[in-house]
């Protein structure tokens, strides 16, 4: 059994390394270090030219490999553990390759390892991570194939090589026929937790979804944004309150608008991340767009949980006034205060309402009286006790948007105005690349919104009462310091947040183009090709259609490259299309007094008038420059009246 | 002119070598290719008579060596001995000062004793004593190697096989020729009245010749894609190094001589590349075989137009 070369082991230890090191970040650590050893040790044996180790011990590391994933993972079923066991088996396979047969299974092994990562995420660095590995193997394949080579003419050879596959990869990535849904969640992964807003809402629940710098959704605008002020994405609202917890009340939903919107329109495109929710996050109030739901409390919602990037094209209306002619049960609902809760507040509600002469100023006197509370916006409150609500408006003083809002509400309700609190999203910075609007889990917000009979659901904003700047200028500017704002939400560092606005406006586009080619963009594209609108069997008709050109296009160019055929050839190569014509072709490497000599053994007939001919080409072609005019004329004549009989 | 000279130098030989007329051009090409030739065959098949034969035709002299496992580098190159005359050391030529040395059963030898003789091979000169001794012009070895008994042998490696233009066998004689040697005479004597068939000079001449017959810029380019795939395709663990490639065009140009062309054929090329290449050709693991089928894929490989 021949032993693989040195360069041709550092190949395989280089592509598997390149495949292994993206997966460190999900496999168990004790499988990471595992590999890692493995091909450390590999590539020793490698470097000293020592002797594989036996298959007993091959075995009893392999026993350890799967038992320690079962130590991890208590099964083998699902993403995670097989990822995991293949790592382990791809570095253990090393362990045992010394033959062609072994490495190129390696080789194949990587590559489907370079797929796995996608499982996991598919942004642009794992693609350029699996694109990476992807040349390795290739380069690997490559050096199984040839001789010993220096590394960097390889990788050029493999790049090279990769580039020509390139019209191919993009032919089959734009019409290969596309099913709904995400294309590498597996179904299990897509219910796992995903960081956003839920539908409840507890005190410091805000503030965690803050904590985070991920991206929420995007929106692009046709014209101008909305002023800052006015930037109101809206969530759960929540109605329900049992002295802690704050969830949604009962809502129906309509399959249209069930207001009529007014005022000036602002149209924009929504990209959504996945959130595994019902709602969309549409900036107040949503006009008409089809196959989508309203709910009663004026949430756009979808008939499925968004588990893939979602794009959608939204008008909204901020100006619209909205329940005017709400239901007595709703209302009924957004009075409830849980009994013996918060006694304070209350008596500060009742207090209000006997201080203000209508309705109409109870939220205005609450709002002032909030201000010259002097209460303090901070991401890390102190501590409240069993009556938060009361701790936070008579103690302690400091809180997050989500203290704001409920503190406002339990006063409104205590002082007879229905009122509840929405939660959603707030603000947002224009990327200056590309203009969208980008909205991060740092912008969650909580608010209020309270009804009065003579102007239906208005929203108020406590938090902007005593951190005004938070609505403005979003959650960077309102914060005293910038302790446990995430990094890339800081506004002090203009170079990072350049570096990151130029990185988001990529990454957009990596979303709209490339992941966000659903079924519906396809239809878009084949429709634009001419193709009208068309099913997935005229998809594959295309498909194949399309492949067969870009191979065929490639092949033709490949042996352009090679035919070098002059006048003298091609006449040479017609007598032997001739005979090959007459079942007696010349083999590619035969020379022409080899072919003549045994035509005249194999096939005297056929061959009669073959010899001088090919005695002639082989004298132009071989001999001594320059040739001689009349042979030249008598080889060409005597080849173009050549016919085998 | 030359290739009348080269037909009758074939014709001749094959008259005492029987029915072996490729095996003959082949050792011919090769001393007109001024290379040296590895015969690999069992004994008895007429390796020495086809050394002394070309001896005889070409006018050389003639030495032969049989190699033995206990023989030192003195054995071949001579020794020095003290003259007592003189009272000073006098060097005493070996066997290899001769114009065509037969190195019988190369391969019993030590590495030590077959290296002095490839020495010379290489260098055409031989060092002793601190002096220089130019080996006489021209100066060729056929050796001979026995493949079937392979018990206390060296064999020679990759390196050393190199330094070889060729290596043919000449296997057994076909029905008719082995009826022909039975009848005829005794192979001795045919040889030792051999009359020599070169005029002095005409064999300088021969070399001549040889070297200016035409290989033309697509010849060229043909045995370069042969040498390119050697290196590059897939299966050759063991390319064709550039000497393999002069020495490939120097035996086609020999071989155009001896089929009375002044320019090199694509045949002329294949037609002597297995005595070539085969020795110097090594398949990768994957697929082992002879180096005739080795050879062959080589060939195979590489189109013409």
């Amino acid at each position: 059994m021949p032993s693989l070369r040195r360069d041709q082991v550092g190949w395989l230890l280089a592509g598997a390394a390149l495949t292994l090191a993206p997966h460190a970040g999900h496999l168990p650590p004790a499988i990471s270090a595992l590999c890692a050893l493995l091909l450390v040790w590999r590539g020793l044996i490698a470097q000293r030219g020592s002797r594989l180790p036996p298959r007993t011990l091959l075995v009893v590391l392999a026993a350890g490999v799967v038992g320690s994933v079962l130590l991890e993972f208590h099964h083998f079923f699902g993403k995670e553990p097989g990822i995991a066991l293949l790592a382990g088996l791809l570095s253990l396979k090393l362990l045992e390759t010394d033959s062609l047969r072994d490495a190129r299974a390696a080789v194949l092994l990587s590559l489907f390892m370079q797929l796995g990562q996608f499982l996991y995420q598919q942004d642009m660095a794992i693609a350029a991570l699996a694109l990476l590995g992807t040349l390795a193997s290739i380069g690997t394949l490559l050096a199984l194939q040839g001789r010993a080579e220096a590394v960097a003419p390889r990788a050029l050879a493999a790049l090279r090589l990769l580039l020509l596959a390139l019209p191919l990869m993009l032919v089959l990535f734009l019409l290969f026929p596309r099913v709904q849904g995400p294309l590498w969640g597996l179904p299990a992964d897509a219910y796992s937790a995903v960081s956003g807003l839920s539908d409840n809402m507890a005190p410091g629940d805000i503030a965690r979804v803050s904590e985070s710098a991920e991206i929420a959704f995007r929106a692009a605008f046709e014209g101008d944004p909305p002023p800052p002020a006015e930037r109101y994405w809206r969530g759960p609202v929540l109605t329900r309150f049992d002295g802690r917890t704050w969830r949604p009340g009962p809502s129906r939903r309509h399959g249209q608008p069930f207001y009529r919107s007014s005022g000036p329109a602002y149209p924009y495109t929504l990209t959504l991340e996945p959130h595994n929710q019902h709602w969309l996050l549409a900036l107040d109030f949503p006009g008409p767009a089809a196959g989508l739901a309203y709910g009663d409390d004026f949430r756009l919602l979808s008939r499925e949980p968004v588990r893939s990037r979602l794009r959608l094209e939204l008008v909204a209306h901020p100006a619209t006034p909205v329940g005017l002619d709400e239901n007595p049960r709703t209302l009924q609902e957004a009075l409830k205060l849980p009994p013996g809760f918060n006694p304070r507040t209350r008596a500060l509600g009742e207090q209000l309402r006997a201080a203000a002469g209508r309705a109409d100023d109870i939220p205005a006197l609450a709002i002032r009286h909030f201000r010259d509370s002097r209460l303090a916006y901070t991401l890390t409150p102190a501590p409240l006790g069993r009556d938060d609500v009361d701790s936070f408006l008579f103690d302690t003083r400091q809180g997050f948007c989500e203290h704001f809002a409920a503190a406002f509400v339990v006063t409104m309700r205590a002082a007879g105005v229905p009122a509840r609190v929405v939660t959603g999203y707030q603000g947002g910075e224009i990327n200056p690349v590309d203009g969208t609007l980008v909205v991060r889990q740092s912008d969650a917000h909580a608010w209020a919104e309270v009804w009065l009979a003579t102007k239906g659901w208005l929203r108020v904003d406590p938090t902007a009462a005593s951190a005004p700047r938070r609505i403005d200028g979003g959650l960077a500017a309102a914060l005293p310091g910038s302790a446990r704002l995430p990094l890339l939400a800081r506004s002090d560092l203009p170079w990072l947040r350049a570096l990151r606005d130029r990185m988001d406006a990529v990454n957009n586009r990596w979303n709209q183009w490339v992941l966000g080619y659903n079924p519906a963009r396809q239809r878009e594209l084949v429709a634009s090709l001419g193709f009208g609108d068309t099913g997935w069997q005229s998809l594959i008709a295309l498909m194949a259609g399309g492949c067969a050109v870009v191979m065929g296009g490639l092949t033709l160019w490949a042996l352009r490259r090679v035919s070098t055929t002059d006048a003298i050839d091609r006449s040479w190569l017609r007598v032997c299309r001739r005979l090959a014509a007459a079942g007696h072709p010349r083999q590619a490497w035969e020379g022409p007094s080899n072919y003549a000599s045994r035509l005249a053994r194999e096939a005297p007939e056929a061959a009669a008038g073959l010899a001088p001919i090919a005695a002639d080409y082989a004298r132009l072609r071989y001999g001594p420059a320059p040739a001689d005019a009349a042979l030249l004329k008598r080889f060409h004549h005597s080849s173009r009246k050549f016919r085998p009989r | 002119m030359p290739s009348r000279i080269a037909r009758r130098l074939t014709e001749a030989a094959s008259r005492i070598i029987l029915g072996k007329e490729h095996a003959v051009r082949l050792a011919l090409a090769c001393i007109l290719a001024r290379g040296h030739l590895l015969i690999e065959d069992i004994p008895g098949v007429g390796k020495t008579t086809l050394a002394h034969v070309l001896a005889r035709l070409l006018g050389l002299q003639f030495q032969r060596i049989q190699f033995t496992s206990d023989m030192l580098p003195a054995d071949i190159i001579g020794v020095s001995i003290f003259d007592q005359r003189d009272a000073s050391f006098r060097f005493h030529p070996g066997p290899v000062f001769a114009q065509l040395l037969l190195a019988d059963e190369i391969n019993r030898a030590t590495p030590k004793a077959q290296s002095a003789l490839l020495e010379a091979m290489e260098e055409r000169q031989i060092s002793a004593e601190g002096q220089t001794w130019r080996l006489p012009e021209p100066f060729f070895v056929i050796a001979t190697q026995n493949p079937a008994d392979q018990i206390g042998t060296f064999p020679l490696p990759e390196s050393q096989l190199d330094r070889f233009l060729m290596r043919i066998s000449l296997g057994y004689p076909d029905r008719a020729a082995e009826r022909a040697l039975l009848a005829g005479e005794d192979r001795r004597e045919l040889v030792a009245r051999l009359p020599a068939e070169l005029q002095a000079g005409e064999l300088d001449s021969l070399f001549e010749a040889t070297r200016h017959i035409h290989a033309g810029p697509r010849l060229l380019d043909y045995v370069q894609a042969l040498l390119e795939h050697s290196r590059e395709g897939t299966g050759f663990a063991l390319g064709l190094s550039p000497r393999a490639g002069l020495g490939l065009l120097a035996a086609a140009r020999a071989w155009a001589l001896l089929g009375g062309r002044d320019h090199v054929l694509p045949e002329d090329v294949q037609a002597v590349l297995p005595a070539v290449a085969g020795h110097r050709l090594r398949a990768t693991g994957d697929a082992p075989q002879g180096p005739d089928a080795l050879v062959r894929r080589l060939v195979e490989a590489v189109p013409l137009p």
